[in-house]
């Protein structure tokens, strides 16, 4: 008989995205998804979510999971559980394979809809993120988002390319294309480039474009953080 | 087994066709049966370039739409043995290639070529993404400029993310750097972007230079691949990257500026 040794079975804590579902057979439902997903498809893309079903009466069987699994499908993200769900829904949700979460962090008061839930479960989740490593040149036209967590690049951003990182941002190569830290709010996170070339960064939605960045901090290591609400450059790996 | 090689860029007015001829005539002198392919639908340019305008009869969507088959469409080199040309459509326009049509006829060529070259239309919509969906190598063809350094750039993150090869997890496309149109004599006054520093951007081996030649229009006027051209210095380092291709050394030649004076011909031998 296997068992499990203690290094298999390890803690791990996930951001996951809410979608909460009204009316199963509403054609608003799927309306509603295309259009938030439309306003950040990158965001969405491969995303597990689950969905709350305090709202919802008449989900109950397992051809209503199969359905809505599908429809999420559809627009790219990945149903993986169900949260506020009665007994029945339960038993339905479970025979598709789906598992039970016990109400998510969200405040009391706020439900968490789609279009509050990436701000939410951002903010709310332990930032103990596996950081997200890229070792491939990223290619301009390309958009990289690690969400909830760090983001490091071991090679080099080119011009016209997006990364974004919801923690703090590690170039170690040249950093030619858009640099966007904090993207979920964190005034904390840094930019660090070992050549920094960057065409805009950005720190919790404060940004700075590359004409009005000093040519001294151009071309070589440098630093960004955000200081008193200000971004500031510090050169190379900074005493700031 | 056929092997696909992709000529595409992202920027237009690079090189493509010119390299498309040039690299499948090279292939077929080598001894390989090599076709190559014009995916330019409705701004065809392959055929003028090989020298072939006035023997189109069918062509590849002709044969995508069943209307023909390959053997009607594909027109033989009258120069070298082993090439074959397959034309594209003037009239129609990117749309008609339609996904299993194109799967198709790659198939059966792919039974008989050693070397299936597609010639790659300009930008990164359906024709270029249809062009490079098949490739097992790419000859990313590039200008020494910044715009076109750029789409170059553009069209290597697509490669990784469109081809087949990427869609079904496989051994990623071979990427190949050809840098056209290249002047020593303006990189040293720096006008033009030097080898090193298109080298830094794109991280992509390089597999040769071809240097700015008036040879290359007399060629496509003519209706010439370039490395038919003994004379042509463009011509040579054709041949130069096409053995590179293939697995040979080959040293870089023109990089730098060509000494002039008496003493040009007795480096020009020693050189070569």
């Amino acid at each position: 008989m296997a068992t499990m040794t203690a290094s298999r079975v390890q803690g791990g804590i996930f951001t996951l995205m809410v979608v909460r579902v009204g009316d199963v057979h509403d054609p608003g439902f799927g309306r509603d998804l295309e259009e938030q997903v439309a306003r950040s498809p990158g965001f969405f893309a491969g995303a597990p979510v689950v969905i709350d079903l305090r709202d919802c009466i008449d989900c109950a069987s397992v051809a209503d999971f199969t359905a809505l699994k599908q429809v999420l499908r559809r627009h790219g993200m990945v149903l993986v559980g169900v949260q506020n769900a009665n007994p029945v829904q339960l038993r339905a949700a479970s025979a598709v394979d789906l598992a039970a979460f016990n109400g998510g962090q969200a405040n009391g008061n706020r439900r968490p809809t789609p279009e509050r839930a990436p701000a939410e479960s951002a903010a709310s989740a332990a930032p103990a993120s596996r950081t997200r490593l890229i070792s491939q040149p990223v290619r301009s036209g390309t958009q990289v988002y690690a969400r909830g967590s760090d983001l490091v690049v071991t090679a080099s951003v080119s011009a016209g390319a997006e990364i974004i990182a919801d923690g703090y941002i590690h170039v170690y190569g040249a950093l030619r294309g858009r640099a966007i830290a904090g993207a979920a709010g964190d005034t904390s996170a840094r930019i660090f480039a070992q050549r920094f070339e960057a065409e805009l960064v950005s720190i919790a939605g404060r940004y700075l474009v590359n004409d009005a960045i000093a040519p001294e901090h151009l071309n070589q290591a440098a630093q960004v953080a955000l200081i008193d609400d200000r971004l500031v450059i510090l050169p190379g790996w900074g005493k700031g | 087994m056929a092997k696909v090689i992709v000529v595409t860029s992202g920027k237009g007015g690079v090189g493509k066709t010119t390299t498309s001829a040039a690299f499948a005539a090279g292939l077929a002198l080598r001894g390989h049966k090599t076709v190559v392919i014009d995916f330019d639908v409705g701004l065809r340019n392959l055929d003028l370039v090989m020298g072939c305008e006035r023997r189109v009869v069918f062509d590849f969507i002709n044969v995508i739409n069943g209307d023909a088959n390959l053997n009607q469409a594909l027109i033989r080199d009258k120069r070298i043995d082993n090439l074959y040309i397959f034309p594209t459509s003037q009239t129609r326009d990117k749309e008609a290639l339609k996904r299993e049509g194109v799967d198709r006829v790659m198939a059966e060529l792919k039974k008989d070529f050693d070397y299936i070259i597609c010639d790659s239309p300009a930008g990164i919509e359906h024709g270029a993404l249809t062009a490079l969906y098949h490739a097992d190598a790419a000859v990313i063809v590039t200008n020494p400029e910044v715009s076109s350094v750029r789409d170059s750039d553009r069209i290597i993150g697509i490669l990784a993310s469109k081809s087949r090869r990427a869609e079904k997890r496989e051994k990623p496309v071979e990427e190949h750097l050809l840098l056209t149109r290249y002047s020593p004599d303006r990189v040293q006054k720096g006008e033009m972007l030097s080898v090193e520093d298109v080298k830094e951007i794109l991280s992509v081996p390089l597999l040769g230079i071809i240097p700015e030649s008036e040879t290359v229009l007399k060629a496509s006027n003519t209706g010439m691949p370039v490395i038919l051209d003994p004379a042509s210095p463009a011509g040579r380092a054709y041949e130069d990257a096409v053995a590179r291709f293939v697995g040979e050394q080959r040293e870089m030649r023109f990089q730098l500026p060509e000494r002039r004076g008496f003493l040009r011909g007795w480096f020009g031998r020693a050189a070569s």
